[in-house]
């Protein structure tokens, strides 16, 4: 596909949103997957581009939104220093876990991020002097970025489309980088590439790390939404619904968690709406996706739509290469 | 260049109960072609893998232009000049021969950590990547992804990464291994063009394209060195016959 | 010394429930290479199935513990078969695919009994403490230790002196070899899975009387599952013990004397192990 065209179709769309939905309950359902797809995007650097398959992503969001509740609510401070530090701590924190977590590969490697994923959530829960447990944390009101207020569905509409495309633009780049291009590698043949030179260790890390910071961005982001945050953003439920958000919109294609993000965000919303049961349809369609369309959603409607234009027997794997460009 | 290209000294690896190498000592000067033979077992890629990091040994010591290597990682050696290539392919099957070759250059280049700039802006790497395959007769196959490639052809990039990264010792472990009678006489014309300022040490089956190539050969059995010497030495020695024949 | 006592006795006791739970993760992780996420959720189905036997007829728990460590053995034979056999030799898939399943149990456990916690009571002749040296020893705790005990000695029977036990000790060595040498592996497979299970199951049920079934059990207890197989080592029957004893022992103490931080302190070995013993204490590489 044509990349400046979809650049700036998908440019337009995010554009006109707000007159096409309509009223605020899907404005702000638009802001809630634009904030997802930014979560998801950041699984994916290590999922997709990794290869590392985490259960515990949710920790991140769950830090910056908290930290950044907490600094503003209980250490006085202003939105802007309050924000940074959160992502301060996130990054830390992402660091600290990467070191454990990197003691391991494959399932290894995911029970340590499971594992850790519930040592974050324990303390949001039982540490109730400092994160009020299951009550929760409020955030008093929304920044008000360069003086823009952002309180209203629509504004706060355009400030996450910002945010996501400028998450969007910096992830692309990374994975299009030099040193996506190792990432890659690492996952395909990480003897090969330590036999190229390539810190396989080092670059397994830092893409750990970045996938944190940008989880913290979402954090952030969320937070500023709800302007509530409660232990539930770090249940494990949280970190899988983000990883089926890669896995069902497909790991290998960049586009893919962002149309996971779309559908799982509309699913749960909508399914909410009329019955309770959001866990089993959470757990049933993980259970579909995982044996049914491995690959997900972009990569398998681009290969039935190269067959279906007989460009070729196009074998799954020439389909994968071409799926990383959206 | 005065000393050896590669020293091991005292090198020995256990697996379990199971003595893989035991008390290998040998030196290759520089742009020396060794050759390693040995019946299946003798410990070859074993000693390869001690040499790359890839295994730890128990004890010895493996130097590099004198350099001590046992304490370095894996990727650490490479960038000293080491080089290797596989008996088993490892390559990256899902991307095209020249981004194989371009993984290979950035591996060496500080590169590899921008995080920013496109990567199929760096023409120059391109460039370099398209020679080295342009060098194996890959040319024309440089935007083809490996899986379309037939294995003389993955062969072929196997070397190419590894010339590419213009190594001061290369270890091929195999590089014949499955090719056809005229591939095989192709690969090594190709590699009597490699430079001296590259030593070569090998590991073959293949006698005759291995014996072509040799200059010193020494024969492994049972993780020992049986015998070391010429060419002409060791094709003559009984011991290498009682090797191959013997048990 | 009452205090001590009381502790004491708690933590091995939930070292021995730990132990039921973990044994069975450890089997199957060791023998299926995968971390059966459905776990903790086996655990709590096995609780709420005894307590519904035990009230539907009128029998004590032991009758409940035998309804639920069945039930649960079938159903985790359903999910073997059907399910996870789909995706034979697709271990990350496998993993995926019991955490979905273990987000639809605990669903359906919610929708079916309720949000409040169901008390599961002890047989009647084992609540009253036993009073020794002018101390009172918690019957029931030590009844769930010797239960564990058991268990323990009869898996280590099983898995050291029988035929099926060797054939999955070949499996968990080498499975390459053992299909080599004609073990049926997927028979194999289904039978661990099926025992595990039936394990948790089981021990859901006996742990009952004193945790209770309520949701939410799953999630509490498949962390420490896995913060016992870490400790201890994939595969290893002594090293579930020893772990989960260490384990009871910190999270009761660590409950008692510092309640905020408890769950995390749970962790800390995890930790430690992680950094410095990468493969636990007893077992096969983590990596």
């Amino acid at each position: 596909m044509n990349r400046i065209a979809t650049t700036v179709v998908a440019a337009a769309l995010l554009l006109v949103l707000p007159w096409v939905a309509g009223n605020d309950f899907y404005i702000n359902l638009a802001s809630q997957i634009l904030i997802y797809a930014i979560f998801a995007l950041s699984l994916n650097l290590l999922v997709g581009f990794g290869g590392m398959t985490s259960l515990g992503h949710a920790a991140y969001l769950g830090i910056a939104a908290y930290a950044c509740a907490w600094f503003v609510t209980h250490a006085g401070l202003g939105q802007l220093p309050a924000a940074i530090l959160a992502l301060l701590l996130t990054t830390l924190t992402a660091a600290v876990f990467g070191v454990l977590s990197l003691r391991a590969t494959g399932l290894g490697f995911l029970m340590i991020t499971l594992a850790l994923g519930q040592i974050v959530w324990g303390m949001a829960y039982r540490w109730t002097d400092l994160t009020g447990g299951d009550n929760g944390m409020k955030l008093g009101a929304r920044p008000a970025p360069f003086g823009i207020d952002i309180a209203q569905p629509v504004p706060f509409y355009y400030f996450s489309a910002i945010a996501f495309a400028l998450s969007f633009f910096c992830l692309w780049r990374v994975a299009h980088s030099p040193f996506g291009a190792s990432l890659q590698g690492s996952r395909d043949q990480p003897r090969r590439m330590r036999m190229l030179g390539h810190h396989v260790w080092m670059i397994q890390f830092a893409a750990f790390v970045m996938a944190g910071f940008w989880a913290g961005i979402a954090g952030l982001m969320y937070v500023y939404y709800n302007q509530f945050v409660s232990p539930n953003v770090l249940a494990l439920q949280q970190s899988a619904e983000v990883l089926l958000m890669s896995i069902l919109g497909g790991a290998s294609a960049f586009s893919g968690p962002i149309v996971g993000a779309v559908i799982i965000t509309l699913v749960k919303n909508v399914v909410s709406s009329y019955v309770e049961r959001w866990n089993t349809l959470l757990g049933a369609i993980f259970v579909i996706t995982v044996i049914f369309m491995p690959e997900g959603l972009v990569p398998g409607c681009r290969r039935l739509w190269r067959r279906f234009r007989g460009t070729g027997l196009a074998k799954p794997a020439a389909a994968k290469i071409e799926a990383k460009s959206p | 260049m005065t000393g050896p290209a590669l020293q091991i000294v005292g090198l020995a690896k256990r697996f379990g109960g199971l003595p893989a190498i035991q008390d290998v000592s040998l030196e290759v000067m520089p742009g020396e072609r060794r050759l390693i033979i040995g019946p299946n077992g003798a410990g070859k890629t074993t000693l390869f893998n001690l040499i790359t990091g890839d295994l730890k040994p128990d004890t010895g010591s493996v130097r590099l232009f004198g350099q001590e290597l046992l304490e370095l990682p894996t990727q650490d050696r490479i960038h000293l000049g080491l080089a290797r290539t596989y008996q088993i392919l490892t390559l990256f099957p899902r991307e095209t021969l020249v981004h194989n070759v371009v993984l290979a250059l950035l591996g060496l280049s500080p590169t590899r950590w921008n995080a920013w700039q496109a990567l199929t802006g760096y023409q120059a790497f391109y460039d370099t990547a398209r020679a080295a395959l342009a060098r194996v007769g890959l040319a024309d196959s440089a935007e083809r992804i490996v899986t379309e490639t037939s294995y003389g052809e993955r062969r072929r990039l196997e070397l190419a990464m590894a010339l590419a990264q213009q190594p001061k010792i290369l270890l091929l472990d195999e590089p014949l291994a499955g090719l056809s009678q005229e591939e095989r006489q192709s690969i090594q014309a190709l590699l009597a063009t490699i430079p001296r300022e590259v030593t070569i040490v090998m590991i073959e089956h293949d006698m005759d394209v291995a014996l072509a190539f040799a200059e010193r050969i020494t024969v492994l059995h049972y993780g020992q060195v049986i015998v070391e010497g010429t060419r002409t030495e060791v094709v003559n020695d009984p011991r290498t016959k009682e090797v191959y024949l013997g048990h | 010394m009452q205090f001590w006592v009381i502790q004491t006795l708690n933590s091995v006791a939930l070292g021995g429930l730990l132990f039921l739970l973990s044994s069975g993760f450890s089997l199957i992780f060791g023998l299926m290479r995968m971390p059966n996420l459905a776990h903790g959720a086996f655990f709590m189905l096995g609780a709420y199935l005894g307590v519904t036997a035990m009230t539907a007829s009128g029998l004590t728990l032991w009758w409940g513990v035998l309804a639920g460590g069945i039930a649960v053995a079938v159903f985790g034979g359903f999910l073997e078969r059907f399910i996870l056999r789909a995706l034979a030799g697709n271990e990350q898939g496998q993993v995926l695919v019991t955490l979905g399943v273990s987000f639809i149990v605990a669903d359906i456990c919610l929708l079916t009994w309720g949000g409040d916690p169901v008390p599961i009571p002890a047989p009647l002749a084992l609540r009253r403490p036993i009073f020794f040296e002018g101390l009172a020893f918690p019957t029931y705790r030590l009844v769930v230790l010797g239960l564990a005990v058991v268990v323990a000695v009869l898996l280590h029977l099983l898995i050291n002196r029988t035929r099926l036990g060797a054939m999955i000790r070949a499996g968990v060595d080498d499975m390459q070899m053992a299909r080599g040498i004609g073990i049926p592996v997927s028979l194999l497979f289904t039978v661990v899975f099926c025992l595990g299970a039936a394990l948790a199951g089981a021990g859901g049920v006996i742990g009952g009387p004193i945790m209770g079934a309520y949701p939410g059990l799953d999630a509490d207890m498949l962390p420490l599952a896995l913060v016992v197989v870490i400790l201890g080592g994939v595969g290893s029957l002594l090293g579930a013990f020893v772990g989960s004893l260490i384990i009871g022992f910190i999270y009761n103490f660590g409950t008692a004397l510092f309640p905020d931080l408890a769950y995390v302190i749970l962790f800390l070995p995890m930790v430690l192990v992680l950094v410095f013993l990468p493969q636990g204490l007893f077992g096969r590489t983590l990596r």
